[in-house]
């Protein structure tokens, strides 16, 4: 305790300089949580894939279609739970760039597919009971401002009408909310039977399955199992676990993991040259200082760790203004006004960051802090 | 100026620190110019793209086979000896797995005929051969080739119970084309259960000004719903969202490091100052005006500043410029391959950032030097 004051005593000398290195270090500490953010943006849908699930798709690409008859054929194999098709519906909200997925489904399989979609029973059969009706995530009616009740067109981009028109009116019934903080929020589901019974072509063909298997242990099992079911058929398929197309889909965006892991790097570099660069300077300017405290009976180990405590104070305080402020920007919203599916910051992340900020506290005050420490008491006060 | 060396410590901390920001800025922003480079690289002026009204990409595009007929009598476009220099085409993804990663990539799958490579004058076949019309066989972009597993001459693609031998290689002087794989859309038609149904239909004009009377008359043909738009005009609204998205990004990131950088310059710079505070005022004391003591005190952090700049900038160039990689263009839902492009303008905007780092960081230290009491700052130390 008794170095607390002389730390503080050591930092307000030069308060211009503190001042400026807290907040050099706050800045890093600022892209650090935000980085992290737009990460986890990428990468919530692999962490909160259920491993119960695999994902069916055509096996030449996603945009073929496969019939819906498989759905009962899946479900016969064995270690199959149940099985629920989507399809992507592609369409435009007022203008391209407000982008969300749309998809058709049987609301009784999304209910009982997905436990983290939270509907309330009253939407749940609403959802149920009318025909156009459709189910949002709390993210894209927040995004937009929807109400329920509201009545929402959207224009196909592949799905005309078979009334020739391109404009599909659905009625928000109801409104999901994420079990997990991970849970993406920003889809639009609504019912695979007006679909079906409205678009121009295509019928009886869906986008790919969503299969829950009863032991997750066997999931690489029950995938084959399910291609070699539809092996030689004119529509072969791709069963793999939905982390890992979830994965494969993040990877064709581009190395995300390895572009902010390579941007935090230069990032901490460059401030700890600046952090480092203080405190070699503090300690250089006050070395009579340190000498006389020397002289006074403090141990080499006390000056030692008194410099280091001074380097810590400026990373502590610095390190957790900007994960605050981090949290409070990645709060405000995310850069893309909406296109994340989830952004926020995760809670290891946080404790990385403190991590971090320790480390740079010892890194930076390392150097400085054993000069001081074999700081020879005569020659010091010579200078 | 000399009194740099004094410090090298410190300086050099300022001075890497602004290298840092420049070259992670610069290395972000590459992304975004060689996505849009590749894009725009696709385009020529008297070359124009048709496809259904409201679409906004081939990949949502449709149309009738009579329909490509009919645009390929518009007036205005090219002739040679086999006809007009339209090229109906069909486009189509298929999984791939992608060299980096070994997970599927959504790469795309043209189908063209007998014009396509007369339309797009960059088409240059630097390996194997053409396919053959008629046949299951297919060639690959460059591009394609290096980002995407199983491309080889002499392997073949899986579509369906099919397999397409790859017979050879294309560029397509940097543009989109080279992350394409082509087959003759007769072929495709069937694999993919098209009917004799096109997406688009790329065209060659005689001049780029035939393009009014070319537009006009499809949009005024009763027989047609379609949108025909010139290369440069779609191949832009394809690279938007990815253009914008990362340019976005990269000048946030490089905002807040900037800061960052400023706080390090401003540290340094104060730090100049105090430890030259008696030697600053005698030159005053001398008669010196103030304006000299801002030059100089400005200067030295301009020149740390540009040269943290050009080492920052050059460290980019060296270590992204030309780097190749793969990203998804969400307007097409289809792989693009693309090389990161370090570029004059990059460079020029990374030295300028710098400058203007060096400036902010010199600026209040020189005014406080040029405001210190003379007296009093003799008597200091």
């Amino acid at each position: 305790m008794k170095y607390l004051y002389l730390i503080f005593s050591s930092l307000r000398r030069k308060k211009l300089r503190t001042g400026l290195t807290i907040l050099s270090i706050m800045v890093a500490f600022v892209l650090f949580g935000y980085l992290t953010a737009i990460r986890q943006a990428f990468v919530a849908g692999v962490e909160v894939a259920g491993a119960d699930r695999l994902i069916v798709r055509h096996k030449v690409s996603l945009v073929q279609l496969l019939p819906q008859s498989y759905e009962s054929r899946i479900e016969q194999i064995k270690g199959v739970e149940n099985a629920a098709h989507a399809t992507w519906f592609g369409g435009i909200y007022q203008e391209p760039r407000n982008f969300f997925a749309q998809m058709p489904m049987v609301p009784e399989e999304i209910f009982s597919m997905f436990p983290e979609y939270v509907i309330s029973d009253e939407h749940q059969a609403e959802f149920l009971a009318t025909r156009s009706g459709a189910i949002a995530g709390r993210g894209i009616v927040e995004r937009f401002g929807w109400k329920v009740g509201d009545r929402i067109p959207i224009q196909a981009t592949i799905w005309g009408k078979k009334d020739g028109g391109r404009t599909w009116e659905f009625d928000l019934v109801g409104i999901y909310d994420g079990a997990e903080k991970g849970t993406d929020t920003s889809q639009f589901f609504f019912r695979y039977d007006f679909f079906d019974e409205t678009r121009a072509f295509g019928q009886g063909q869906v986008g790919w399955y969503t299969v829950k298997v009863s032991d997750p242990d066997r999931a690489a099992e029950i995938a084959a199992a399910i291609d070699a079911e539809f092996a030689n058929s004119p529509q072969e398929t791709k069963a793999e676990p939905e982390g890992a197309f979830v994965q494969g889909f993040a990877n064709q965006i581009g190395n995300i993991g390895f572009i902010i892991m390579s941007i935090m790097t230069a990032v901490f570099f460059t401030i700890l040259l600046v952090a480092g660069n203080t405190m070699a300077y503090t300690v250089r300017e006050r070395i009579s200082e340190l000498a006389v405290l020397k002289a006074l009976g403090f141990t080499d180990r006390g000056v030692l760790s008194l410099v280091l405590g001074e380097s810590l104070s400026l990373t502590a305080v610095g390190g957790v203004i900007g994960l605050i402020l981090a949290w409070l920007l990645v709060s405000m919203g995310d850069p893309t006004q909406g296109s994340f599916p989830v952004f926020y910051i995760p809670t290891r992340d946080l404790l990385t960051g403190v991590f971090l900020i320790a480390a740079m506290a010892f890194v930076a005050g390392i150097i400085p802090a054993i000069q001081a420490q074999r700081l020879q008491i005569a020659d010091a006060l010579r200078r | 100026m000399r009194s740099v060396s004094q410090r090298k410590g410190s300086s050099a901390a300022a001075l890497f620190g602004i290298a840092g920001v420049v070259a992670v800025m610069v290395g972000v922003l590459s992304i975004a110019q060689g996505v849009r480079k590749t894009m725009d690289g696709s385009a020529v002026d008297e070359n124009a793209i048709v496809l259904r009204s409201g679409a906004d990409s081939e990949m949502m595009s449709g149309l009738a086979g009579d329909d490509t007929r009919i645009i390929a009598e518009a007036p205005g476009i090219a002739r040679n000896g086999d006809g007009a220099l339209a090229s109906p085409e069909l486009f189509v993804i298929i999984n791939l797995p992608m060299r980096s990663t070994g997970t599927d990539a959504n790469v795309p799958l043209r189908g063209v005929q007998g014009q396509a490579t007369a339309v797009r004058d960059s088409f240059q076949l630097v390996a194997g051969r053409m396919f053959e019309w008629g046949l299951n066989e297919v060639i690959v972009g460059t591009g394609a080739q290096e980002e995407f597993a199983g491309l080889e001459i002499g392997s073949s693609i899986e579509v369906g119970q099919d397999n397409w031998p790859v017979v050879g290689a294309f560029s397509a002087r940097g543009g989109i084309a080279e992350s394409e794989i082509w087959v003759d859309a007769a072929v495709l038609q069937p694999a993919f259960r098209r009917g004799n149904s096109f997406q688009s239909v790329a065209v060659k004009l005689e001049s780029p000004q035939a393009y009014d009377e070319f537009k006009n008359s499809l949009t005024s043909d009763p027989r047609l719903n379609v949108k025909p738009q010139r290369e440069a005009e779609y191949y832009a609204s394809q690279s938007r969202t990815v253009y914008n998205m990362i340019t976005g990004l990269g000048t946030l990131i490089a905002v807040i490091m900037g800061l960052g950088a400023v706080f390090g310059a401003l540290n340094t710079m104060y730090t100049a100052v105090s430890s030259r505070t008696r030697e600053i005022a005698t030159l005053r004391a001398l008669g010196f005006h103030s304006t000299p003591v801002i030059i100089s005190v400005l200067s030295e952090s301009l020149v740390l500043a540009f040269a943290g700049g050009l080492i920052g900038a050059g460290l980019a160039w060296l270590a992204f410029d030309g780097f190749r990689a793969a990203t998804l263009n969400w307007s097409s839902f289809s792989a693009i391959t693309f090389a990161f492009d370090v570029n004059a303008d990059l460079l020029a905007q990374g030295i300028i950032f710098a400058l203007l780092i060096g400036l902010a960081g010199g600026l209040f230290p020189a005014i406080r030097a040029a405001r210190q009491p003379v007296a009093q700052a003799l008597r200091e130390l």
